[in-house]
């Protein structure tokens, strides 16, 4: 059935898009300072309840209902409150532990994880179940028809992937031509000498994770839209999805990260179509790849084999 | 006024001490150079002064003003680039990135494409490959642009770790005959080495540092007549 699976590889790609833009804020803040943020996840999920909440409670009813007003809207809400998490996260839990050992933030991350997901549950009202998430934005669906029947494509979705690519290409040249982006770079490859060029590498950390969480709660708010419900468990699942992404693709590498979404999207959606077990075994086949991938290449897709040290 | 001087420094890793009671000054315009046999607390002395360490206990003091609290980007921009031990270019990036990164702090781009360019004219093998990676590059094209790459915060005082170190005679001439050229143009320079017998050559004035300490001091040349130098430091050959 041609049909299903192009629907399949669309839906791929719209989720391998998705876990492709939260990739991104791990890939930075490993590749600067060696820690897998696994609260990165909750960083998205407070994007998108940060930017529902602006909407039920702070929108008037007609702009509600001008997608045109309220997606902007909702995007910057996300943003702003992903980023100003993320960034009270770094300052308050991470930088305190800067030189201690490294185990000690990767459990604080998980320490920041739960704690965001049971300040949502308790604090947000109704966040117990399933929340509807506006259907404001272009909330049509484009029909193609094939052979044997039709490949449905929310404009959601398409919206979801463009916004994806267009966002990792500008932080790519950001970090390849930006002034800031060649600190960022000079703080991975050798802290200290960064320092000896000026640079003050908390600014830079700073920087990282606001930039990490610009990307998650956009996706945020992507996601809501697509999916129409968000719950306190997005956080968690696609989080893992999205580490899982950034190590496929070779962790502290921004192409990498891309690409590693959008292979465990697509990844996903066939298994769960066409391997036995269907979609209830979807997630088995993601770190079945993952496995054998880290087996013949344990760096990842565009990962470095060794640093090379001047 | 005195352009820098450490005073009675004691810096430590954890419970070991590594300079305990390092006394000198650099004077304005002057090389001045730090030689002592391997371990004995050179670097960790430059690092102490351009702020990646702590010292636990006395003061470094630029014109006059403690700098010792400051955190290392700070020190820069009083003036003071580091090209530290082991070169540590970012081996990832080009030959102008690096250039580019040692000018972080500035703003004035003119500047800086002109500090680059003069930096392409000091060294022209980097200029014939700027777009390389810097990784690639043999010990002492690396030496030149780690050099380059201190310079182009235009610093009142270069500080310079093991320039020589891994470098052939020829290539070690021309690192210090740049170092002289330096200082012709004003900078001072703060150099640790090995090589005794060239750093020696070359300063204006010298100190011993041996096990963490300041043990002698004098000009260049009348610490290579020092019989004790020539023996720890010179060699026979030199002694005699």
């Amino acid at each position: 059935m041609l049909s299903t699976l192009l629907s399949q590889i669309v839906n791929g790609l719209v989720l391998g898009s998705l876990i492709g833009l939260i990739a991104l804020g791990y890939t930075m803040v490993y590749g600067i300072i060696q820690l897998i943020n696994f609260a990165h996840g909750e960083v998205f999920m407070v994007g998108a309840y940060g930017a529902l909440a602006m909407f039920t409670y702070l929108l008037p009813t007609f702009i509600q209902q001008q997608w045109y007003f309220a997606l902007p809207l909702l995007l910057i809400a996300g943003a702003v409150v992903s980023v100003g998490v993320a960034v009270a996260m770094e300052r308050f839990a991470y930088r305190p532990l800067r030189n201690a050992p490294k185990l000690a933030p990767l459990i604080t991350s998980l320490g920041v994880s739960i704690a965001l997901q049971e300040v949502i549950r308790v604090f947000y009202p109704g966040a117990t179940a399933a929340i509807p998430f506006p259907n404001i934005f272009i909330p049509g669906t484009w029909t193609i028809s094939v052979g044997d029947g039709v490949v449905p494509i929310k404009y959601s979705g398409i919206l979801l992937v463009v916004v994806a690519l267009v966002l990792a290409y500008a932080l790519n040249m950001f970090v390849e031509r930006s002034r800031m982006g060649r600190a960022m770079r000079a703080t991975s490859q050798d802290r200290d000498v960064a320092r000896l060029m000026g640079i003050n590498p908390d600014r830079v950390i700073v920087l990282t994770f606001a930039l990490g969480a610009l990307l998650a709660g956009i996706g945020g708010v992507l996601y809501g839209g697509f999916y129409t419900n968000i719950n306190i468990d997005i956080g968690f699942q696609n989080g893992i999805f999205a580490f899982t992404a950034a190590v496929l693709g070779g962790i502290g590498n921004i192409r990498g990260a891309v690409v590693g979404g959008l292979a465990i999207g697509l990844i996903k959606s066939l298994a769960g179509q066409y391997m036995p077990g269907g979609s209830a075994y979807d997630y088995v086949w993601i770190f079945v790849v993952l496995i054998v991938v880290l087996v013949f290449r344990p760096q990842g897709f565009f990962g470095e084999t060794e640093r090379v040290r001047a | 006024m005195t352009f820098l001087e450490v005073r009675d420094l004691t810096v430590a890793y954890g419970a070991i001490q590594a300079v305990r009671g390092v006394t000198f000054t650099v004077e304005q315009g002057q090389i001045v150079s730090l030689i002592g046999s391997n371990g004995a607390g050179k670097t960790t002395t430059l690092r102490t002064i351009s702020g990646l360490l702590r010292p636990v206990s006395g003061e470094v003091l630029l014109n006059g003003k403690p700098i010792h609290q400051l955190p290392a980007h700070e020190i820069l921009g009083l003036g003071v680039a580091h090209s530290p031990e082991g070169r540590r270019l970012f081996a990832r990036m080009t030959v102008e990135e690096n250039l580019r990164l040692g000018a972080y702090t500035r703003t004035d781009e003119a500047g800086i494409r002109e500090d680059i360019d003069r930096v392409y004219d000091l060294f022209p093998v980097l200029g014939e490959r700027r777009r390389n990676k810097a990784g690639l590059f043999s010990g002492g094209e690396q030496q030149m642009l780690a050099i380059g790459r201190a310079l182009m915060s235009r610093p009142k005082l270069l500080m310079l770790d093991e320039p020589s170190m891994g470098l052939s005679p020829i290539m070690t001439q021309k690192i210090f005959s740049t170092v002289r050229e330096l200082q012709s143009e004003g900078t001072t320079v703060l150099l640790v080495e090995q090589n005794a017998l060239a750093a020696l050559a070359l300063s204006d004035h010298a100190y011993v540092i041996d096990l963490g300490r300041t043990t002698l001091s004098g000009t260049g040349h009348e610490l290579l007549a020092d019989h004790r130098v020539q023996e720890a430091y010179l060699g026979e050959g030199v002694a005699s």
